[in-house]
């Protein structure tokens, strides 16, 4: 059962001379350029429910109010209007002592900058929300130790913020936020200060660590690969307002309006849909009790060379080929087992696409899917891999095949009598093509 | 515009005599706590013998600046001795060291204050301009009309002469403190003092420091001032020396002065920037622990490995 670790009920914030007439007249229907008398506002009406253990994007371009709405959560700027609840404390409009211990105690963030202490050790940084809590030094030394290693720069401790790479210098601002051992994480565009590379090498990392750990993320970035690549579900803002929230895949293939759409265009959807959602139904495929003659006629009618063979609750076993099926026929035996070949390539459905192009060119066959439980689910043919790759919400639906070509004896004789037509041609007269 | 005045000038004196008349208990006390302190370093600072104040000092620029500092320090208060106005530099020293301190007790309180609290900038702006624009020596005449001609009146006209850089520089470091830093501070439920003590004091620290040294120079260029009030030192040195005209005197009190400025304003700007000189004492001794400690580690690693 998915439990709520944080929520955000009709957020607003409004900066500037009159925030609370601005909300008012926001509630009722004036857009966001008819308050500007009023006061700028940086988000409106935002709604959002965070499940415990999920990483939840808010993604949107600069100046959509993504930055307020997560200093909002952890009460950095109060809201104007609506509540935000941290694991069934409502933190608007509390007293300040209050506020820090949830802080302290339930929620921790990490910044764009890294907003590490410079005059601090690395140690003593990680340590710090440690330290606020009042945690005996030699206890929360040996946390920042243990934080370290797991974000991968054990023995750096001693050393100053400023003698580190700046993907080091994040990691170090993560592990401050882990060290805090809070049960949510706000991350505002973490990663958005880093170069390409370590960006990738960091996203990985925090993946890897959230399996490990389950936090509840809340992140924050402008970035569209970024937000698809960890999100669970992503919240896409725009000039204020939550325009969509969904899946990565909700919003790769049903996007909730040409604004979403034209952002997803960019994406590299190689990296966002998986196996699964571009699969088509497994065809040829042949039971294990089978004979080779309806294997045979099978993959005559799917114009295959081959099948797939699988067993009791659809289990893959393996392929069986035309010419082998062929033999079996010619010598009147009723069970495949004997040419049961095993399967070239398969993938499982979750693999992302980027991972399916090397099989796919290996697989003689349309590339099998398998669930978990090592059953054939679907075939990925390679044209369909191509065709995902488009933009386009349609791109995902099944496509027509290209033609199929027509059988070589066809072909042959219309050449045959092609060639004899030309023969009787070139004795009378010269052929038309000079003409044209 | 005939007969027309706003007596501007008579109101304010006018204040200043009932201060005087109804203060007396206050001005008093600040006298006696001005005197003391003043009194108390002069009598440390003359009473130990000259050499080992010049060793203090060159040991003080080691530490942190560098040897050729150090090396330049014991020159340049030889040449203070050999000029005779060893005493009087002493003197000058006590007072204007008294004075920084007193400055900047009150002008680092005053910034921290000002920086977090718009409305108190915003009264603040104006009194400091005016503080620092008002000519110095128009301090005086009330300052001497409270504490009597000495060394006290002359430390009051320095402290407010020197006090807006120490306001100003401190409440522009705490503001110039990168937000998301201190954000990180609220965000890990840090109170406001923690954030003051733990981030933003430390990080303003070079900005402030920059004051504390602009403090400095300024109580040092109001010595001469001071010494017309009768503080004694390099100052009333000088305005003898203007006063019949002796331009050898006056020359040899002008040096000492600018010698012992000269070695104020490198220790305190060092003070401030303590990364900028790795051949200080300091720096050499805190790389050699940060190496020993590496080696430790280094060493506990092959252990384990």
């Amino acid at each position: 059962m998915t439990e709520t670790a944080l929520e955000a009920r009709h957020l607003f914030k409004v900066f500037g001379r009159n925030p609370n007439q601005a909300v008012r007249r926001l509630k009722s229907g004036e857009s966001r350029n008819d308050v500007l008398d009023a006061g700028t506002a940086a988000v409106i009406d935002a709604s959002f429910s965070v499940n415990k253990g999920e990483i939840f994007v808010i993604m949107g371009l600069s100046g959509s109010g993504k930055s307020t709405i997560i200093r909002m959560l952890n009460g950095l700027h109060d809201a104007t209007d609506g509540s935000v609840v941290v694991g069934g404390d409502q933190i608007t409009g509390i007293p300040a002592s209050r506020l820090r211990e949830i802080r302290r105690d339930n929620v921790s963030m990490v910044f764009q900058h890294f907003a590490l202490l410079p005059h601090r050790t690395v140690a003593a940084n990680i340590a710090y929300p440690l330290e606020l809590r009042g945690v005996p030094r030699a206890e929360r030394l040996a946390k920042a130790e243990e934080v370290l290693a797991m974000v991968g720069l054990e023995g750096n401790g001693d050393k100053f913020p400023s003698q580190l790479s700046g993907g080091m210098q994040q990691r170090v601002g993560i592990a401050r936020a882990l060290a805090a051992d809070t049960e949510i994480l706000l991350m505002d565009e973490a990663f958005s200060a880093l170069d390409p590379l370590i960006r990738r090498e960091m996203q990985e990392q925090l993946l890897e660590l959230q399996q490990k750990l389950q936090k509840t993320i809340v992140f924050i970035t402008h970035d569209l690969n970024e937000a698809m690549f960890l999100g669970d579900r992503i919240a896409v803002m725009r000039d204020g307002r939550i325009v969509q929230i969904g899946t990565p895949e909700d919003i790769l293939t049903d996007p909730a309006n040409d604004y979403v759409e034209q952002f997803v265009q960019d994406v590299d959807r190689a990296r966002v849909l998986t196996a699964s959602n571009v699969m088509e139904l497994p065809r040829p495929v042949v039971a294990e009790t089978t004979g080779p003659r309806t294997a045979l006629r099978q993959m005559r009618d799917a114009y295959m060379s081959a099948a797939y063979v699988t067993g009791r609750d659809r289990k893959l076993l393996g392929i069986v080929t035309d010419r082998d099926a062929i033999k079996l026929v010619r010598k009147g035996e009723t069970s495949l087992a004997s040419i049961l070949k095993p399967v070239p390539q398969s993938v499982s459905e979750d693999e992302v696409l980027m991972n399916l192009f090397v099989p796919a060119v290996e697989s003689p066959l349309p590339l099998a899917v398998v669930d978990g439980g090592g059953r054939l689910v679907g075939v990925i043919p390679r044209v369909t891999l191509l065709a995902a790759l488009g933009p386009g919400p349609g791109s995902t639906e099944e496509i027509t095949l290209p033609l199929r070509p027509v059988p070589q004896a066809e072909i042959d004789a219309v050449l045959d009598e092609a060639q004899d037509a030309a023969a009787t041609a070139v004795e009378g007269q010269a052929p038309e093509k000079e003409v044209l | 515009m005939d007969g027309f005045r706003i007596p501007i000038g008579e109101w304010v004196a006018s204040v200043v005599d009932w201060v005087k008349d109804n203060l007396e208990g206050l001005l008093d006390l600040i006298s006696f706590v001005v005197r003391f302190l003043v009194d108390g370093l002069t009598d440390i600072l003359v009473g130990t013998p000259f050499p080992i104040m010049i060793a203090i000092f060159a040991l003080i620029a080691w530490l942190v600046r560098s040897w050729q500092m150090a090396l330049g320090t014991v020159i340049s208060f030889l040449l203070i001795v050999s000029m005779d106005l060893w005493e009087l530099s002493m003197q000058t020293l006590a007072l204007v060291l008294v004075s920084a301190a007193v400055a900047i007790a009150i002008a680092v309180p005053l910034g921290i204050w000002s920086a977090r609290n718009d409305t108190v900038r915003m009264i603040l702006k104006p009194v400091l301009d005016f503080m620092q624009t008002m000519p110095a020596m128009v301090y005086l005449i009330p300052a001497i009309v409270f504490f009597s001609i000495g060394v006290v009146p002359g430390l009051v006209a320095t402290v407010i002469f020197a006090l807006p850089p120490g306001v100003r520089l401190t409440e522009l470091g705490i503001r110039g403190v990168d937000s998301e830093t201190v954000e990180a501070g609220q965000a890990f439920g840090a109170k406001p003092g923690q954030i003051l003590r733990g981030i933003q004091l430390p990080l303003a620290m070079p900005s402030i420091m920059a004051g504390v040294n602009q403090v400095i120079m300024l109580s040092l260029s109001m010595v001469v001032i001071a010494g017309m009030a009768g503080a004694d030192g390099l100052g009333k040195e000088v305005v003898l020396a203007i006063s019949t005209v002796n331009t050898a005197k006056g020359v040899e009190a002008g040096l000492a002065v600018v010698l012992v400025a000269v070695y104020l304003d490198r220790v305190t700007a060092a003070l401030g920037t303590p990364n900028d000189y790795p051949a200080s004492l300091l720096g050499v001794l805190a790389r050699r622990r940060a190496a020993q400690r590496t080696q430790a580690a280094d060493a506990a690693a092959s252990v384990l490995a």
